[in-house]
């Protein structure tokens, strides 16, 4: 704890307060994130709703080997933040370095992955518009709603993972103190885009794949 | 608040310690963390905008005078109007209050020495410059006609123009509205001065607190809705597309989702600075202060079950249509609640009409009409005679302009002295206060009564029988052009020229008036400790009123 001092910064007068506020200050940062993939759920729901049928359809020409492949990727990836996020404070160098870089990878694994899906995806014709194999016309409704959803999230992780790599870097060349609050900020991110998938995995490759 | 523990600094220093002659470089306002100078970035910025948006209309009423138009073609007219609608919308008056008299007040009315995260109040700033530039240049190089709403299908098959980059501007500038708001609300919550409880805060505080929780809740369902208009234009994707099952009609949900709560994003603003205003210059606590904070919350937490009132004649439910009337009516208790406490407040107070009372009077006069015509149109058989006619642009301008941009004067000139230290000619003030408010009678309420009778907006041409309505109308507007200039003129003039204010010029309660004009950078010497309620203005002598 001997660098505390050094991270406080304007108008903060006390390292704990300002770490409860920069954590508070994410906090509301989620919500806003919650409001943002909320809309699209929301859309998602009332056009699931409308066209049942079609959307099963639709889900059963995503690959669930890939969608498999990746949630292990991310739940791991996960488990090594909590370490991070528990280790950093208590000063565990070594830990925090480490998990940090397992997070990293794990998250380039899942965006290869999910590259190689997209390919596939493409390759079997699943971009609306003319000439979309499937019936009936609201699969493609369906599909429309897998590559936005996908594709946000994956902008997501791929802004975490520049995030990670950043305060590793930091770390590594001591430049960022491990009790600084922006290593628990980094964490609730890299959760919060986890649980997303954790609902994106079940409305695009589970509900109602076998009937 | 009068027992405040607080050293002044003394006046002789004060001229060198003020947050203006920090440093006087480019660079030194560029780079500047400084809520008090990021304030007052903001506030060049959205004049800058609001003068562009304000052009834009100019065009539009001259050409109205003619039933068959003057000099533009359809579609110029469709782009200057959609020019208006998404600069005045989203660059000046969701920004307006919150942005520059939010950002320079918050940290000094609850005694702290910026804001919670001042490095991203500064980003903020920039992404809301870049959002600005990218909209602009979008709006006048190829230009968009869909109107300010972007409603599908128009948007995403049938519109020529810029609509990607245009979609993608505003989408940005909600990054600047979300980290705006999440500032404001950790400095709320973290940053307030010893003894300063939730029940001592001004209502200026509590109403930028308001309208930060809706700013965070409501414009990511803005975002979203932008980028699924983009994936749908750009990319192909059928979200709205009814010919692949898609409904054009979630559009108009998910956009209002965000835009009813913009109303309050607007207004709640200039409720709190019309109560600071009022209780000042009648020399009373404001009538009701725990009512009034009530009410706050309510109309942000209800201003977000009211959507549907705008689709009564879209196609939605008619079981819909009756829940979110009732709701739309429910939404004025809290709003009739404030109106009738600004009214106790001016009751058996001691009052002096400076210019800053009058924007506030012409304030609650404009607001109230808007409201009460607000409520006809939460009406649905009403509403089904009334949608998409002048009725509804005179309304929401009456909110609005009649509201909003009153409020943002009236806090403009109440501020003034203690953002730069020095007072203005209020005789000139003054006559620039009772302008606009003549300005925009004569502007709008010609519009109530042509919408009645039918007059659709948005049209470039239309039947002579309103003729009379639009030469009136435009007359209004060059009234009101020449209000909204006047300050220009004046306000300059008295940065060099003007008295100097000194610390108090109003003997105004709220920490801000206890530091010097302008303020030193970190706002007070020492932290102030709070041990009074807001607005003590009783113990004050009646013959010490404001001058």
């Amino acid at each position: 704890m001997t660098d505390a001092s050094a991270l406080i910064r304007e108008p903060w007068e006390d390292f704990a307060r300002q770490k409860e506020g920069v954590s508070f200050g994410f906090w509301i940062f989620i919500a806003s994130e919650v409001m943002f993939f909320g809309g699209l759920f929301f859309a998602f729901a009332v056009d699931r709703y409308l066209h049942t049928q079609a959307f099963r359809i639709g889900l059963q020409h995503t690959d669930l080997t890939y969608g498999t492949i990746n949630t292990a990727l991310l739940m791991s990836s996960s488990f090594f933040m909590t370490a991070v996020v528990r280790g950093a404070p208590a000063g565990l160098r070594r830990t925090t370095v480490f998990g940090l870089a397992v997070c990293a990878a794990l998250g380039v694994g899942f965006l290869i992955t999910k590259g190689i899906e997209y390919h596939d995806d493409i390759s079997k014709g699943l971009i609306p518009g003319a000439g979309f194999p499937l019936r009936p016309d609201a699969t493609q409704l369906f599909f429309g709603f897998y590559w936005i959803m996908t594709g946000v999230h994956a902008i997501h992780l791929f802004v975490g993972i520049c995030l990670v790599l950043l305060i590793e870097t930091l770390i590594v060349l001591r430049r960022l103190p491990l009790q600084s609050p922006t290593i628990e900020i980094i964490g609730l991110y890299w959760h919060f885009v986890d649980i997303i998938w954790m609902i994106l995995f079940p409305i695009l490759y589970l509900l109602g794949r076998w009937p | 608040m009068t027992d405040i523990t607080l050293d002044r600094l003394p006046h002789v220093e004060a001229a060198s310690l003020s947050y203006l002659t920090e440093g006087h470089t480019l660079g030194s306002w560029l780079l500047t963390t400084d809520h008090k100078r990021i304030g007052v970035l903001y506030a060049l910025t959205i004049t800058f905008f609001f003068f562009i948006a304000g052009a834009a209309i100019s065009v539009v009423r001259l050409e109205l005078v003619h039933p068959h138009g003057l000099f533009i073609t359809d579609e110029e007219y469709n782009r200057l109007f959609t020019l208006h609608g998404v600069i005045m919308v989203w660059f000046f008056l969701v920004p307006s209050i919150p942005t520059t008299f939010g950002n320079f007040l918050l940290p000094l009315m609850i005694g702290a020495k910026d804001v919670a995260f001042p490095r991203l109040n500064l980003m903020s700033w920039y992404i809301f410059v870049a959002a600005g530039l990218v909209t602009l240049y979008a709006l006048i190089a190829g230009g968009v006609d869909t109107g300010w709403t972007f409603y599908t299908p128009l948007s995403t098959f049938y519109a020529n123009g810029n609509v990607i980059a245009a979609a993608a501007g505003v989408f940005i500038a909600g990054f600047s509205s979300i980290a705006t708001g999440i500032n404001f609300i950790a400095t709320t919550h973290m940053l307030r001065a010893p003894g300063m409880t939730w029940t001592r805060l001004p209502l200026f505080v509590w109403a930028i607190y308001a309208t930060s929780v809706v700013m965070v809740l409501a414009t990511p369902v803005l975002a979203m809705s932008l980028l699924l208009i983009v994936a749908e234009r750009w990319l192909g994707m059928p979200i709205f597309d009814p010919a692949n099952g898609g409904d054009p009609l979630l559009f108009q949900h998910m956009f209002w989702f965000y835009s009813h709560p913009a109303v309050y994003i607007m207004i709640l603003p200039a409720m709190g600075v019309a109560s600071e205003v009022l209780a000042c210059f009648a020399r009373r606590r404001v009538f009701g202060y725990v009512a009034m904070i009530i009410s706050l919350m309510t109309i942000a937490v209800i201003g977000f079950m009211v959507w549907g009132h705008h689709m009564f004649v879209a196609g939605q439910s008619p079981y819909a249509n009756l829940i979110f009337s009732f709701l739309s009516f429910i939404v004025a208790v809290p709003s009739a609640i404030k109106v009738f406490n600004w009214t106790a407040t001016l009751y058996k107070g001691s009052i002096t009409l400076k210019a800053p009372l009058l924007y506030v009077m012409s304030f609650i006069g404009l607001f109230t009409i808007g409201g009460l015509t607000g409520l006809f149109l939460a009406s649905v058989p009403l509403d089904i005679h009334l949608h998409a006619t002048y009725f509804v642009v005179a309304h929401f301008h009456f909110i609005m302009v009649g509201g909003t941009v009153s409020a943002f004067f009236a806090a403009l000139h109440f501020w003034w002295p203690k953002i730069t230290g020095r007072m203005y000619p209020d005789a000139w003030a003054r006559i620039g206060a009772m302008t606009t408010f003549l300005g925009f009678m004569v502007t709008f309420l010609p519009q109530f009564v042509m919408g009645y009778d039918g007059m659709p907006r948005r049209y470039h041409v239309y039947p002579e029988q309103f003729q009379p309505y639009h030469v009136i109308s435009t007359i209004g507007a060059v009234i009101l052009a020449v209000a909204y200039t006047l300050p220009l003129f004046y306000l300059t003039w008295s940065l060099r020229y003007g008295k100097i204010a000194g610390d108090n010029p109003w003997h105004a309660t709220g920490l801000e008036w206890k530091t010097s004009s302008p303020p030193p950078k970190e706002n007070f010497e020492h932290t102030p400790v709070v041990t009074e309620e807001a607005y003590f203005y009783e113990l004050e002598g009646v013959e010490d009123n404001g001058s």
